[in-house]
């Protein structure tokens, strides 16, 4: 709905908006925040899994004989940092610094990348010392719960790096920049539910 | 289930194929031999018909790849009564296989087939059929409502439809190759875990019901942004036709409730493929934790299917009382509060499981709160038929048959929200008749309904009302005699699901409820012979005014069929019913200075990536690794080069508009 349009001239009521092209407002980041909730929904339903299995470890290992914490914490900081680089591409994009904006891209998708390694290390870890998602509902939970975070961050770098090739092609065109702020939001949401798993899974885990 | 058990299933893997083999047809089976036979004939001559009259063209440029809302609400609808015809199927098979298997008898279903039937026959009414259709009437209906040229996102919304329409194709297919579940509708483990479930039928029902969860999840999010923020000036949300507000809440429902049902499922689906505990009797596993989840999603899905529907009673009773709707703000109220409560009843579909007096006293006090704002709106229907002057056309006579059928249908759930009273209930052939009752009495009855009401608006021709109102009869009366004898039964302790009897003196009420679906198969045929009829006699039927029924919100404003772009000059809406109030303070229609129309292009791109998830889940299933490897691999690639096509809109010239419009002003002038 927009404001400009007369509904009335003269104090008569106007039915039909004669200015020629109806030009809706951008509804994508709406539509993108709604998809973001719906995708908290997924990740609120294995917090909730892991709420409810988190302790039924089958007589196996509990989190606290499992969790290397210093290298978890090592795996926020990298994630958490992705963000702030993130965030620097962003300042770049208002500033139309096209080259800016695609090295602060890069240097998130090498954080992002980083941070999957270390994931995928101490998941080949686990499943190497016999903890592997099969062994508790337990490890079941906590390997789907930090695999979906994983598989998210994934193919947030496999984006990220279609839409670098698009910046560098087309550059930082309306379009480009709704793209980006999507890739924004989509990262920094990651970032939250990180956060979330760090708490409730590791730091609670070893308690 | 341990690994050294997972290995051992591996070894037999074909290379390719996976665990596909000739075994898997099912040509032992005469009945889906016959049906694999009609179901081949009667596509080969489809295909036939197309390449004669050589229709392929049109089909992929004007339907398939088309991001107009209005054919993708055909297409939702359409493949709605397809499926309709699919899962009635299985129905008359279970009404007469009951009403023959006693004593020495065993029927003639053998208990394996007879299992998927009552499993497909729920997956399918649920997931293919009736919400395929509450969309379809939401795609076609709400932008036109709202004074839009479409919806947010075209290309997602048809995207959308073929992830939908993919879920089918799944389904349909286990028919032929492989088997079903065996499970019921939800498919509870430990029995649809991997130890009681080896076989496909299962992960048919998995990836179906993923792939077309997509669909369903997107084209929410879609109809939200659109009714947000796409309505005409002036159109503030107190002024929305009452069946766009019950839609804005059905499609919150569905993004707030359809994430978790492919959560769980995802859960389930690593339990069988994975060897993961979640849901298994042992190492930790918890299956009423899959109880709970399915629930969580499941009970606001019955409120995704009839809020539609009451939104289409509301326009329909309105129309034809050619009255405002009673209490519109109370209709609201009642509508918001219905959405908000069906999150808090999940619980009432398994009191047996002993969660303990207080958690069954809360869930069955809030179980029957829900009944005070769907009663409010109840008697808002009947005050606004009150002093009305009514006309009972075929849409009409559909609500009228609803308001009586449904509100019993109320009551018996009621009295199921008891815990104590629940405890004998659960499970029985009671609960079985009140949701049907509820079902068909309401979403079945709305969009039957809504299929009259709109069928003009879409094709520019009225339903034939004789064949309409023999299939009313039908319908309504084959619906009272197929599912009284249930309630009957039920309260005598028979239970669901079961596919032989011993104790004769239950077999009449099998022997009614049977007559009964056969009296609603002649109201499926009288439906079928209906719209064969119409479209014979469509010169007879024709309107050209576009307004066909004195109707009240801005759908009826536009031409029948409505031109591409929907509105040539966006209205302005001043109050509640915009289009009766233009009508009523003479508000001119523009016959000059037209202009150019901004519109979104058709694309493939919706059609080949839902394709491509659909074989996807079918390599899934049948454990084919490498061509799942493949079509993941094609459906990320094809998305990514999607997004590279950044040319997706064109105008519309303004002298075709002004052709379009001119015409539409002619045809006005020689109706009137």
């Amino acid at each position: 709905m927009s404001a400009t349009i007369a509904t009335h001239v003269n104090g008569a009521p106007v039915y039909y908006d004669h200015s020629g092209e109806h030009h809706p407002p951008n509804s994508t980041m709406l539509g993108f925040w709604l998809y973001l909730m719906s995708d908290c929904l997924i990740f609120a339903v294995l917090f909730a899994v892991y709420a409810v299995l988190g302790r039924s470890y089958a007589a196996g290992p509990s989190g606290a004989d499992l969790f290397d914490l210093p290298l978890v914490a090592a795996n926020t900081a990298l994630l958490l940092f992705s963000s702030i680089t993130y965030g620097f591409a962003m300042i770049a994009m208002q500033a139309r610094k096209k080259s800016q904006v695609l090295a602060w891209l890069a240097v998130t998708g090498l954080l992002g990348l980083g941070f999957l390694g270390i994931e995928l290390y101490e998941f080949q870890h686990l499943i190497h010392e016999g903890a592997g998602p099969g062994r508790s509902a337990f490890l079941s939970s906590f390997f789907t719960l930090v695999g979906t975070h994983g598989l998210h961050v994934t193919f947030g770098c496999i984006w990220l790096v279609t839409l670098m090739l698009q910046v560098r092609k087309l550059g930082l065109t309306p379009a480009n920049r709704r793209r980006l702020m999507c890739l924004s939001m989509f990262w920094h949401f990651l970032d939250v539910v990180w956060i979330g798993v760090f708490t409730f899974v590791y730091l609670m885990g070893v308690l | 289930m341990s690994t050294a058990q997972h290995q051992a299933a591996a070894e037999q893997l074909h290379p390719i194929l996976g665990r596909l083999g000739w075994e898997a047809i099912p040509y032992h089976e005469p009945i889906l031999i016959g049906t694999f036979a009609a179901v081949a004939l009667g596509g080969l001559l489809v295909l036939a018909l197309l390449t004669k009259f050589r229709l392929w063209g049109p089909l992929w440029r004007d339907w398939i790849t088309s991001i107009d809302h209005k054919k993708i609400g055909i297409m939702y609808i359409i493949l709605g009564v397809v499926m309709l015809l699919r899962g009635f199927a299985d129905a008359i098979m279970m009404r007469a296989h009951q009403a023959m298997a006693f004593g020495d008898n065993a029927g003639f279903l053998p208990p394996h087939h007879y299992d998927q039937i009552f499993t497909a026959h729920g997956v399918i009414m649920i997931f293919f059929v009736a919400m395929p259709l509450v969309t379809g009437f939401m795609n076609y209906v709400v932008p036109l409502q709202i004074g839009a040229r479409d919806v947010a996102f075209p290309f997602l919304n048809n995207f959308s439809f073929w992830m939908t329409a993919g879920g089918a194709i799944l389904v349909m297919v286990s028919l032929f190759i492989g088997e079903f579940a065996k499970t019921g509708w939800l498919a509870y483990p430990p029995l649809s875990g991997i130890l009681a479930s080896p076989d496909v039928g299962v992960d048919y029902y998995i990836w179906a019901l993923q792939v077309a969860g997509v669909g369903t999840t997107l084209s929410g999010i879609n109809l939200i942004a659109t009714i947000v923020k796409m309505r005409a000036p002036g159109m503030t949300m107190m002024k929305m036709p009452v069946f766009t507000w019950t839609s804005l809440c059905t499609n919150v429902l569905i993004v707030a409730s359809f994430p978790i049902l492919t959560a769980t499922l995802v859960l389930l689906t690593a339990d069988r493929y994975l060897g993961t505990n979640f849901f298994t009797n042992d190492m930790g596993g918890n299956a009423m934790l899959y109880v709970n989840l399915i629930w969580i999603w499941g009970h606001p899905e019955v409120y995704i299917l009839i809020l539609p529907v009451f939104g289409i009673f509301s326009e329909v009773v309105s129309t034809y009382s050619r009255k405002k709707l009673f209490g519109y703000a109370s209709m609201v109220y009642a509508t918001v509060v219905i959405t908000i409560l069906s999150y808090l009843v999940w619980l009432h579909h398994f009191f047996t499981m002993g969660s303990g007096a207080s958690v069954n006293s809360f869930f069955g006090i809030t179980t029957m709160i829900i009944s005070i704002p769907t009663g409010a709106k109840i008697f808002n229907w009947l005050f606004t038929m009150y002093r009305g002057r009514i006309k009972f056309d075929v849409p009409m006579l559909w609500t009228v048959g609803f308001m009586l059928t449904f509100v019993i249908g109320g009551m018996t759930g009621v009295l199921l929200a008891v815990p104590a009273a629940d405890f004998v209930l659960h499970n029985s052939l009671f609960l079985i008749a009140h949701f049907h009752n509820v079902i068909i009495g309401g979403v079945v009855f709305g969009i039957f309904a809504g299929i009259n009401y709109w069928f003009p608006k879409a094709f520019g021709f009225r339903l034939d009302a004789f064949w309409g109102k023999v299939s009313f009869w039908c319908w309504l009366i084959g619906f009272w005699v197929a599912f009284m004898p249930l309630y009957v039964l039920g309260l005598m302790g028979v239970t669901r699901r079961a596919s032989h009897f011993d104790d004769p003196s239950l077999q009449i009420w099998f022997i009614v409820a049977a007559i009964g679906a056969l009296l609603i198969a002649v109201g499926i045929a009288a439906f079928l012979i209906q719209i064969a009829v119409s479209i014979m006699r469509r010169d007879q039927l024709r309107d050209t005014t576009g307004d066909i029924w004195d109707g009240r919100t801005l759908e009826w404003s536009t031409s029948s069929p409505p031109p591409d772009y929907n509105f040539a000059f966006t209205p302005i809406v001043h109050e509640q019913d915009a289009w009766h109030d233009m009508k009523k303070r003479g508000a001119q229609r523009p016959v000059k200075g037209f202009v150019a129309i901004h519109m979104p292009k058709n694309t493939g791109a919706g059609f080949v990536i839902a394709m491509l998830c659909t074989a996807l889940g079918f390599a899934l299933i049948w454990h084919m690794w490498w061509i799942a490897g493949l079509t993941l691999a094609a459906t990320v690639i094809a998305s990514i080069v999607h997004t590279f096509n950044y040319n997706r809109d064109y105008h519309i010239p303004a002298d075709v508009v002004t052709r379009t419009e001119d015409e539409r002003t002619r045809a006005l002038s020689a109706a009137a």
